[in-house]
């Protein structure tokens, strides 16, 4: 069972939470035009990557605050833990 | 001969106290502090079962964790657990156990016919034979493989003992109290760590209990002893025995099962049978020590055959002769320490040694003793087929390659020490890459993974000096890290008496002509043999070796077998053991109990079960309940001998022609605040928001981003910046977590809040024409004509003291009315309604009727919003807005949700007007039609009609704009049903809807 830096809390076990996926993924703007790709991109493609991937994680059992979370996919190691509004520096 | 094998003096168990147990239905005598095997050896029995395969005699081969044969059925307070190892449970007054895999009994076994056939059930046997013919596998080979193999019956019976969960945080676990173990546990612990010290057998300090050692001028056990003593008392620390520490997962997340009551004759009230650690360790301490080595030579596993270590244990913890004429077989100076102890104890064993001149002070004393001993000497097989009843021995060349001559010598038990081999499952579960350590033919730690630190015999240190030394240090340097403090315990000397170098020789050659099994894999009856057949087969990797021929699987999972096995594989291939590498040690170290894994989450406890504060009154009013999500809802309110069909038929009627109350707590509720409100409201829903006046509700629709329907429900203006929003019962968490996910991570800058706010109000729906007459009579200060409260309005009032909520919304189509009022207040509310509506002939309603009501009218619910329809779908595309931009928005131009054929809801009648449409059925145009017959549509939910007396259903047809008057079928394989029906509108009843509007 992960354990999770929350920004808010501190560090929780992964009971708490529930998953929310890939968080560098931006919902396009509303009222302004989107091409079909760029949609359907937003929508349905995610990458499934092996290694370091920033992630939404919810802590629903706790604070309720969605989070970013930069987790290793193979070794589920995490690095860095980002409050909802905190922008991921790449 | 009552315990004939017993010592007069030795051991550690309880003489004062007999317990009477019994075995394969015959009774027997033991002591308190005996397991199941060692009682049973006192005794003189050492059959105990049949082997998997071949179903050859079975008995006791370890004293512990180790054991690979001695699983027995046990039975214990009317209850019976397969699977357990006789020489890890606990005596106790009453115990019950058989032997398992054997059939008509263990002494006269019909299975044994497999050892004659032996030859021709060769590794990897099931799978060549019976493949083919395919049909003959369900029927013919399954079942007999299935009565043929198998270990224990799992009792079908429900448990009714208790199981906890715990989780635990600490600075140090350390799973093991041998002496790294306790070395490590005692330096931390004086250094301020909080500490766990878990030992999974009943009596703490592992080796110290059987080895010949002196720590700070005491024996091992009472050094042992008093540090266990002292930790006890200090209030950083636990202390538990039974506890085996069996997984090392993410994040420093160890598991730990503690038995608390399989030691005892029957659980004490109000405590767990096993409770399950979960525990958040900042560093772990793994001091599981180490597994004696089998040497491998034909027909090693007779019943007798056992490790030299696990004799002595007999001797030294439990007093017990495993036998009076031993044989010693070892490579190394091990196997002497357990023939001084038969010496010491009046049994002259022989030793054979396949070492030619080893030199220590263990040897010297060994022959000072008079113990006799024969060097560069094999054991080639063992004689007897329940019991060893003799050994062929040999001299062996140096180069181990060739036996001289073969002579038996009469013996009743054969110890074999093959050398140790490190315990690093939970080292290797961590993810530490293991390394090969030559000089003790066995893999230990490499570099640690997560924060482990690996001690002692589990790191392949052997030496006691070396080993508390380094676990003093260990537990010291560790604690500081994390406490900070600097208190340093001195590290008592140490004597114990030297030794040296074992032996590499681990596989005795079989002697010409002879065809000997030789056993690597005890439980798994997987021999030398077998292996070989899979290397020549073309198996390669060691992974794939141990799934054709099973060797390391089950239960055992290889504590005996893995490095015979890889020592073998590298043999054969000429390779050496570090480049075939060893499989994966995967956690469960040992089998866990499926109770243990559950805990207290059984039946109705796999989820809290929500009641509404209305439930006694439903109870006491004949309620029938269903589950609704994790609530209960009246499903209906029995009347004398009525079934659900006639009860929520009179319900729905009388909703129809009186007045009817329905407890819609469940119903999600969310509280919404904030300037942006609106503007927030307005991007959820499809519909437009941003001009609803206080004290107005309106329906609204939520889609996902992919433009299917999320969710649906009402939300009421309350004031200016305050909105109370209504979800539906099963989707009120999902639709929170979302409104969450846009406030937050979306469009942070709107000044908004939401909070659940379902638990605080208690809901009730009185439904049809006489219901204003009911509000009035419920508020007779407000005004609640069609003027002061019309539809979709809301208002305040003052209900006999109790502040009320009042919403004109409708479900059921009729003039209908909600009141909320907090939910302590719910059931003066109920009760209210009830008693002032008794003139207007009220009743309550329950979910069937509520359905029916709610079908007959055309509106949707879970049943049409599934995830899988549009607004249009559901004919909700008049509530989507073509102005205003929204979640789902863009995706509802996709190709498939504009087609001109797209599916919609309709209403199906059957043309017959009586028989009864089940729902999920297909919609086809031809009944007749070859299969598979295209499907048009599907039958989303079903009703009688109280409106129309006649059956009537709601579909999601293909073109259903355009197939109303249309005559199809209804199919229902299921229930082999052919229906003609006749698609009409979704509305059946009051299709303008001027109903709710009166």
């Amino acid at each position: 069972m992960l354990y999770i830096f929350c920004p808010h809390c501190g560090m929780r076990s992964q009971n708490e939470f529930s998953y929310g996926g890939d968080a560098t993924v931006k919902r396009p703007e509303l009222n302004k035009e989107v091409s079909d790709k760029d949609w359907d991109n937003f929508v349905y493609n995610r990458k499934s990557l092996r290694g370091k991937h920033w992630e939404l994680w919810q802590h629903i059992s706790g604070c309720r605050q969605w989070i970013k979370v930069e987790r290793d996919t193979a070794t589920h190691e995490i690095f860095n833990t980002l409050k909802a509004d905190e922008e991921i520096s790449k | 001969m009552s315990q004939s094998f017993r010592l007069e003096h030795a051991g550690l168990i309880n003489r004062d106290k007999k317990i009477s147990f019994k075995f394969n239905g015959k009774n027997y005598q033991g002591y308190e502090g005996d397991t199941l095997a060692s009682a049973l050896i006192a005794n003189g029995v050492h059959l105990i079962g049949r082997s998997f395969k071949y179903h050859r005699p079975r008995g006791f081969f370890g004293a512990g964790v180790d054991e690979p044969y001695a699983i027995v059925q046990l039975y214990r307070n009317n209850e019976t657990e397969p699977n357990v190892k006789a020489t890890e449970q606990e005596l106790f007054e009453g115990l019950e156990a058989n032997s398992v895999n054997c059939w008509p009994s263990v002494n006269f076994d019909v299975g044994a016919i497999n050892n004659f056939l032996k030859i021709f059930l060769p590794a990897g046997f099931y799978y060549k034979t019976f493949m083919w013919p395919k049909s003959f596998w369900y029927k013919i080979y399954e079942p007999f493989i299935r009565k043929a193999a198998g270990l224990g019956v799992a009792s079908i019976k429900h448990d009714k003992e208790r199981y906890e969960h715990k989780y635990e945080y600490c600075d140090l676990l350390i799973a093991g109290s041998g002496p790294s173990g306790l070395a490590s546990a005692y330096a931390a612990a004086k250094n301020g760590a909080r500490i766990i010290l878990a030992e999974d057998k009943p009596r703490f300090g592992g080796s110290l209990l059987t080895n010949e050692v002196n720590i700070g001028n005491q024996s091992g056990k009472d050094w042992a002893d008093s540090i266990i003593t002292e930790l006890k008392q200090m209030p950083n620390v636990v202390v538990k025995n039974r506890s085996q520490v069996f997984g090392y997962y993410d994040h420093n997340m160890l598991v730990m099962s503690e038995k608390v009551s399989d030691h005892l004759p029957k659980t004490k009230k109000f405590h767990p049978k096993q409770r399950l650690w979960y525990i958040r360790a900042k560093e772990v301490l793994i001091s599981s020590g180490s597994i004696e080595r089998p040497l491998v030579f034909g027909n090693n596993d007779t019943p007798g055959v056992m490790l030299s270590s696990a004799a002595k244990e007999y001797l030294k913890v439990y007093g017990v002769l495993v036998g009076r004429k031993p044989l010693i077989f070892t490579n190394n100076d091990s196997g002497y320490e357990t023939a001084i102890e038969f010496k010491k104890n009046g049994i002259d064993p022989v030793i054979l040694d396949t070492r030619k001149n080893p030199i220590s002070e263990i040897v010297t004393e060994a022959k000072n003793l008079g113990i006799n001993i024969k060097f560069s000497y094999v054991v080639v097989a063992a004689q007897g087929y329940k019991k060893v009843k003799s050994a062929d021995i040999a001299s062996i060349s140096d180069d181990k390659n060739y036996l001289g001559k073969i002579e038996n010598i009469k013996c009743d038990c054969i110890c074999v020490s093959g050398f140790w081999t490190p315990t690093i499952h939970l080292a290797s579960q961590s993810g530490n890459k293991t390394k090969f350590k030559k000089e003790i033919d066995a893999f230990i730690p490499g570099v640690s993974k997560q924060n482990e630190t690996t001690l002692g015999a589990a790191n392949g240190v052997f030496d006691l000096e070396e080993t508390l030394k380094s676990s003093f240090n260990a537990g010291y340097e560790i604690s500081k890290k994390i406490t900070n403090n600097d208190n340093r315990v001195s590290i008592p000397n140490s004597v114990e008496k030297q030794s040296t170098e074992h032996d590499k020789f681990w596989c005795v050659p079989l002697p010409k002509g002879k065809h000997y099994k030789r056993f690597l894999d005890f439980q798994n009856d997987v021999a030398v043999s077998d292996v070989e057949i899979a290397l020549k087969e073309g198996y390669r990797s060691i992974e794939h070796v141990k799934r054709y021929t099973t060797l390391g699987m089950a239960t055992d999972q290889g504590k005996t077998s893995n490095l015979n096995g890889l020592q073998l594989v590298s043999n054969i291939e000429n390779k050496v053991v570090p480049e075939v590498g060893h499989t994966t040690f995967r956690p469960p170290y040992t089998p866990i109990t499926i109770g243990a894994i559950v805990g207290r989450e059984v039946g109705k406890h796999t989820k809290p079960t929500r009641k509404s504060p209305m439930h006694t009154w439903h109870e006491k009013n004949n309620a029938v309940f269903v589950d609704a999500g994790v609530w209960l809802r009246p499903r209906y309110y029995k009347k004398g001998n009525e079934n659900l069909f006639e009860a929520s038929k009179r319900e729905a009627k009388n909703v129809r022609t009186n007045v009817g109350v329905c407890d819609v707590t469940t119903l999600g509720k969310i509280d919404i605040k904030g300037p942006d409100s609106a503007e927030f409201l307005n991007r959820v829903y499809t519909n437009a928001w941003l001009k609803l006046p206080v004290g107005k509700a309106r329906y609204g629709v939520m889609l996902r981003e992919d433009g299917i329907v999320m969710d649906d429900g009402t939300t009421t203006r309350i004031s200016e910046n305050h909105y109370h929003m209504t979800t539906t019962t099963a989707q009120a968490a999902n639709v929170l977590s979302h409104l969450e996910y846009y406030l937050q991570l979306v469009w942070p800058e709107l000044r908004v809040n939401v909070v659940s706010s379902t638990e605080q109000w208690a809901g009730a729906a009185i439904a049809g024409p006489k219901s204003r007459e009911l509000l009035q009579n419920l508020f007779p200060k407000v005004d609640v004509s069609n003027e002061g409260l019309p539809f979709m309005g809301y208002i305040e009032g003052d209900l006999f003291g109790v502040n009320a909520k009042i919403f004109r919304i409708s479900f059921s189509g009729e003039l209908a009315y909600e009141i909320n009022v907090e939910s302590n207040n719910g059931n003066f509310m109920w009760e209210k309604i009830i008693e002032l509506g008794k003139d207007l002939n009220i009743q309550p309603y329950g979910t069937e009727a509520l359905s029916t009501l709610r079908i007959e009218m055309g509106h949707v619910a879970g049943s049409e919003l599934d995830g899988r329809t549009i607004p249009y779908d559901n004919s909700l595309e008049g509530l989507v807005s073509k102005k205003k931009d929204f979640i789902g928005k863009r995706s509802l131009n996709r190709k498939a949700f504009t087609a001109e054929n797209r599916q919609k809801i309709v209403g199906v009648v059957p043309i017959d007007k009586k028989t009864s449409i089940p729902e999920g059925s297909h919609l086809v145009k031809d009944a007749k039609a070859a299969l598979p017959n295209p499907k048009l549509g599907y039958i989303s939910a079903s009703c009688w009609s109280v409106e129309h007396d006649n059956p009537f259903s709601l579909a999601i047809l293909k073109d259903g704009k355009n197939m109303i008057g249309q005559k199809l079928f209804v199919m229902s394989p299921l229930k082999n049903k052919v229906i003609p029906v006749e698609i009409v509108s979704s509305h059946y009843v009051d299709p303008k809807g001027e109903r709710v509007r009166s």
